[in-house]
């Protein structure tokens, strides 16, 4: 394998793994501060036992999300030497700003949440937590912002062969970002609904035969989660439409890929699953389900209008973009070779569908959860959590089939061209590539791959141990004297209310 | 006056703020096995850095962040260059980080001590890679036209090169150790103090031969002046941390690894990474940097943003500000 193919790959795992943690920790924060809010204005034990019992989970992931955080920063310097130097003048500046405006507040008041609960007064413990999660949601937005610009790059000039930044206002409000975010964090409330619904039906089921003084917070977090994943999925809904919309304008080949539609069509049919190989662009070998004009409806708001397919637009790219690749020896194997317009097929199609029957599908085991539940019934079936458990992968799987097809349906670009931008305003994912060796991108991709892995497996078996736990686990037994998180009585040579 | 330098200076103070911070927090990393003699003790240890770490990580990403924004091949050309010890400082933070969180999640001797292994790991192996990376900054390495490294895998390793990782790695672990003398009480306090004072000498002896090197290497008249200040800084710390007065000695660490900061990029300046081969493909202020808007909006960004950042951080200092001693670890308190 060649660099090219190694860093892609390398960025595909840290970056699918990473945003494992991430959609959990933002839907999750927000939800726990929200938490302790009812807890700081009703003082009712349950809110607190919700927030310290989440909150736990929570910092478990946080952690992870962190550090694999870190290896996103630089990895842009280490693999894409070349995209960094092409495009630093305007990707760097969202990165930089989410660094200062958003890694500082994440960090700084997450600390001093975990360990203040008794060094601060209630309103300005509150006011950390909700500093922390917000700040996750401004961290989003620069991040997605920055994303947004390499697929529909704006607020740019070309200047001495290099996009130059002459908007940060039109970086900031891409309308590519603006749909873009609030489909993104709607994603990360249906990974943290599913969550709540998943662990919070498994403890009601399994404590269904006795007397459980905790039955209430369980009660709680499964309505609330229920609640959330049914919200976050209109919003994924309405404004994933708006995605489609401008991706068939902006990337009208992603969209092709989408539906793996090889021939223009028009009206277009919308494609619900297929049969056979949609990776052949012939499609003569591949039989479908298919919705008529619906496509062209997501596309265009108007049932007839026409769907390029990826035969014709593949002419259209050659000829705006070249039909081989420049005869650099940076390019290594691709170097002079004709250039393939047409992204993986089968990633685009099927990463498609997972990621839309996945989201519906969390949804709707929230929604049968709260109803097996109604009136305080616990149903007595094994598979009850079982589903509810399974249930708690879907979302992320939804989140990361959708990035997989977002980053892998832009291919050949890692700058896709703005139809309607400046000239010379993008670049090939093979340009971008470090000029370093097989050897070191090897290293990095086997090391961190690994290191992952294990890190991944003591996440779960901590989650599991935590969520076994349940509020026990969290709470220590509480001091006859003094009431949790309240300052009376306290002296210097009391024990820390959290230590590590 | 131009943005260029003046970014070149605000990059310079978040390497120093970064390697002030998360310095000390290295140094007690490292300390671990040394000072803390019982789990109480290594509790005691890991708590008074617990609410901060995280925070003081945050410097170097925003380090690295801002060089990618205002100096794009810079970013790009020290980084690919420096790559595999850039990696082994990720994959030791990546651990460390998570040590941090999880060592205290299940009550067992053989689970604490796994983790106890990762944090002293991922506190040497960090300010080494650090140190490496930033002399190789600081002393260059052979670049072609387009700002790629020329060689091996390993060319940012050489004497020169190592010398300043171990300067980070020394100086790391007097500030942990003054910090521990400064944040902790009782039987700690005074191992960490007098363990500071013995090994103050030997431990900052590399980075003061750092900044001799680079200054008599690539340095300019007045980057004598900081020179100097790294010198009677150490000596300061020394003789403070002798007479107990560790708060002093804290400070005097820090004006030390500013001092040291300043020292190196300036003698740095105007490049940002020479090249040791042909001096025409050096990466310089001028040829490295962002275009004059970028650098603008940048400057907005960070004149409200970073003393923000030293106002909360400060804070946080302030609430933790008090001495943790071994009575102060509540029990363990895990699930089942």
């Amino acid at each position: 394998m060649e660099v090219l193919e190694l860093a892609r790959w390398q960025f595909g795992i840290t970056t699918v793994y990473h945003f494992l943690m991430v959609p959990l920790t933002i839907g999750l924060s927000i939800l726990v501060a929200g938490m302790q809010t009812a807890w700081v204005r009703t003082g009712n034990e349950r809110y607190l036992k919700m927030t310290k019992f989440w909150g736990k989970l929570l910092l478990v992931n946080f952690a992870m999300g962190v550090v694999t955080g870190i290896v996103q920063e630089f990895q842009f310097g280490m693999n894409w030497s070349a995209y960094s130097r092409f495009v630093g003048d305007v990707f760097g500046a969202p990165l930089a700003m989410e660094g200062l405006v958003a890694f500082f507040v994440e960090s700084t008041f997450l600390g001093l949440w975990i360990f203040g609960w008794d060094r601060l007064s209630k309103r300005v413990h509150l006011a950390c937590v909700w500093a922390f999660s917000l700040a996750t949601v401004a961290s989003a937005y620069f991040i997605l912002a920055a994303n947004s610009w390499m697929q529909h790059p704006v607020g740019v000039e070309f200047v001495d062969g290099k996009p130059t930044m002459n908007s940060i206002w039109a970086v900031l409000t891409n309308n590519t970002a603006l749909a873009a975010i609030p489909h993104t964090i709607a994603g990360t409330f249906s990974v943290a609904a599913a969550f709540l619904v998943g662990i919070a039906a498994w403890r009601l089921w399994r404590k269904r035969k006795e007397a459980d003084e905790d039955r209430k917070v369980w009660r709680s977090s499964l309505k609330l989660g229920t609640w959330v994943g049914v919200v976050a999925f209109g919003v994924l809904a309405i404004t994933g439409d708006m995605q489609g919309k401008l991706m068939f304008e902006q990337q009208p080949m992603k969209m092709a890929a989408a539906e793996a539609l090889c021939h223009t069509e028009k009206p277009a049919s919308f494609s619900i699953l297929a049969v056979g190989d949609v990776a052949n662009a012939d499609c003569e070998s591949v039989k479908t389900f298919t919705v008529p004009a619906l496509l062209s409806f997501l596309a265009h708001n108007d049932f007839s209008t026409e769907v390029k397919g990826v035969e014709d637009l593949v002419g259209q790219y050659q000829e705006q973009y070249g039909t081989n690749y420049p005869d650099d020896p940076a390019l290594g194997e691709l170097a002079g070779k004709p250039i393939d317009y047409v992204p993986n097929l089968p990633v685009t199609y099927w990463g498609f569908r997972t990621m839309i029957g996945f989201g519906a599908l969390s949804a709707g085991i929230g929604v049968l959860a709260l109803w097996l539940t109604r009136r305080d019934r616990i149903p007595n079936t094994k598979w009850f959590p079982r589903m509810t458990l399974l249930g708690i992968a879907l979302p992320f799987i939804a989140n990361s089939a959708g990035w997989i097809f977002t980053e892998m349906g832009r291919q050949p670009f890692v700058v896709v061209p703005n139809p309607t931008g400046v000239d010379g305003v993008w670049m090939f994912t093979a340009q971008a590539v470090s000029n370093v060796t097989t050897g070191e991108v090897w290293t990095s991709l086997i090391s961190l791959t690994l290191l992952y892995a294990v890190l991944g497996v003591v996440e779960v078996f901590l989650m599991v141990k935590y969520v076994r736990g349940g509020i026990e686990g969290v709470m220590p037994p509480k001091k006859p004297d003094r009431d949790d998180g309240g300052d009376e009585g306290k002296s210097d040579d009391d024990a820390l209310a959290f230590a590590y | 006056m131009d943005l260029a330098i003046v970014w070149f200076c605000v990059i310079a103070l978040f390497w120093a703020g970064y390697l002030f911070l998360e310095g000390f927090d290295f140094g007690v990393g490292m300390l671990l096995p040394v000072l803390g003699r019982d789990n109480t003790e290594r509790r005691v240890m890991i708590n008074t850095i617990g609410p901060v770490w995280d925070g003081n990580e945050v410097w170097v990403i925003v380090a690295g962040g801002a060089m990618f924004a205002a100096f794009p091949a810079w970013y790009a050309g020290l980084f690919s260059s420096a790559y595999l010890p850039l990696l082994v400082v990720l994959l030791a933070l990546i651990g460390r980080g998570v040590a941090f969180e999880y060592r205290g999640k299940v009550d067992t001797e053989r689970w604490r001590r796994t983790w106890d292994r990762v944090i002293v790991l991922g506190s040497w192996l960090p300010p080494l890679g650090i140190g490496l990376i930033i002399s190789t900054t600081v002393l260059g390495l052979p670049l072609d036209a387009d700002g790629n490294r020329v060689g091996s895998a390993f060319e940012a390793v050489r004497w020169d090169t190592l010398l300043g990782a171990v300067a980070i790695v020394g100086f790391s672990i007097v500030h942990g150790a003054a910090f521990l003398a400064l944040k902790t009480d009782g039987e700690l306090r005074h191992r960490a103090r007098r363990l500071a004072v013995r090994i103050l000498p030997v431990a900052l002896a590399p980075l003061l031969a750092l900044v001799v090197l680079v200054q008599v290497r690539e340095g300019e008249a007045w980057t004598v002046a900081p020179v100097v200040v790294v010198f009677l800084a150490a000596a300061v710390a020394w003789w403070r941390l002798a007479k107990g007065r560790e708060g002093q000695a804290f400070a005097s660490l820090g004006v030390a690894i500013v001092g040291a900061a300043v020292a190196l990029f300036g003698a740095l300046y105007p490049d940002v990474l020479p090249s040791t081969g042909d001096p025409a493909n050096s990466l310089t202020v001028s040829n490295a940097s962002s275009s004059p808007y970028t650098l603008q909006v940048m400057t907005w960004v960070a004149a409200f943003g970073a003393p923000a950042v030293l106002v909360y951080q400060g804070w946080t200092y302030w609430v933790f500000r008090k001495r943790i001693s071994t009575h102060h670890i509540p029990k363990v308190h895990v699930p089942r």
